[in-house]
């Protein structure tokens, strides 16, 4: 139980870290450390099968590429583009209203029962197998075809123009 | 096995919607004080992760097996989409020579 909250301390504090440190590498770094707390949650909740993939595709393949841009740009502390004082006081009282409505909304909510896993095994990979591949196999395949255009258009955006 | 699944029972359902309410927060906050388009894609990414923790932990409160599908599907959209938009941003960089977005005011009325 307590665990929980000690994983959810820290992605708070590295999700704020992310956003508020001055270098854009150290935002990166401090993002994969946040995503490392996300398979915690995963992992708590026992689903395990989206534990790895957010492991692989996350903290893998997605922050590689948002590390190989960085450096690739030479993006540092020196060229990074502060915005006036009074507007990032602005950006965070309008993410604070946001956040006061959300939390004020759900104490509209009825009292919230303890989350108790029903089907121990609902997040292992055999049973979401089962549901990706019956009542989610066309998504599934349109999902290829998603991930097939946006291979080709990278390459397009990304190539000079001859 | 058996542990792991017994420390988060007695966890409310609200303690998960707060805690991802905060991180969505925290990222639109991201998207508001930067200028950096970098470091705004990764606001928007933080943003995403906070709605796939949701979904998996309404998912496990339910014992229906659809949420956590829409995370990996949400998941293959999110990669295909930092593909699109870094080489998006690689593009502007080339043609700017800076990755600020205020650079982009091309289109403003």
């Amino acid at each position: 139980m307590n665990l929980f909250y000690v994983v959810a301390f820290l992605s708070i504090f590295f999700s704020l870290l992310v956003i508020f440190s001055k270098n854009p590498v150290h935002s990166v770094l401090y993002l994969i450390v946040t995503f490392f707390t996300f398979t915690i949650h995963y992992i708590l909740l026992n689903a395990q099968f989206l534990a790895i993939v957010n492991f692989i595709v996350y903290m893998g393949a997605i922050m590689v590429l948002f590390l190989f841009v960085l450096m690739l740009l030479n993006l540092n502390e020196e060229t990074e583009p502060l915005k006036p004082t009074l507007l990032k006081v602005m950006g965070v009282v309008a993410g604070m209203c946001l956040l006061v409505t959300l939390a004020g909304s759900l104490k509209a909510l009825s009292v919230s029962e303890p989350v108790v896993l029903q089907n121990v095994n609902l997040g292992l990979v055999k049973n979401l197998g089962k549901v990706l591949f019956n009542q989610f196999l066309l998504p599934f395949e349109i999902s290829s075809l998603l991930l097939l255009s946006a291979m080709v258009g990278a390459v397009l955006l990304a190539k000079k123009e001859a | 096995m058996e542990n792991i699944t017994q420390a988060i029972q007695g966890i409310p359902l609200n303690h998960y919607i707060l805690l991802s309410s905060i991180i969505f927060a925290i990222g639109v906050m991201g998207v508001l004080i930067r200028r950096n388009a970098i470091v705004i894609f990764m606001s928007v990414e933080l943003m995403l992760n906070a709605v796939n923790l949701l979904l998996t932990a309404f998912s496990a409160y339910r014992g229906d097996a659809a949420g956590q599908v829409f995370v990996f599907f949400i998941m293959a959209l999110a990669a295909a989409e930092v593909a699109v938009g870094l080489a998006i941003i690689v593009m502007v960089y080339r043609n700017t020579n800076s990755a600020d977005i205020n650079v982009l005011n091309k289109l403003k009325w």
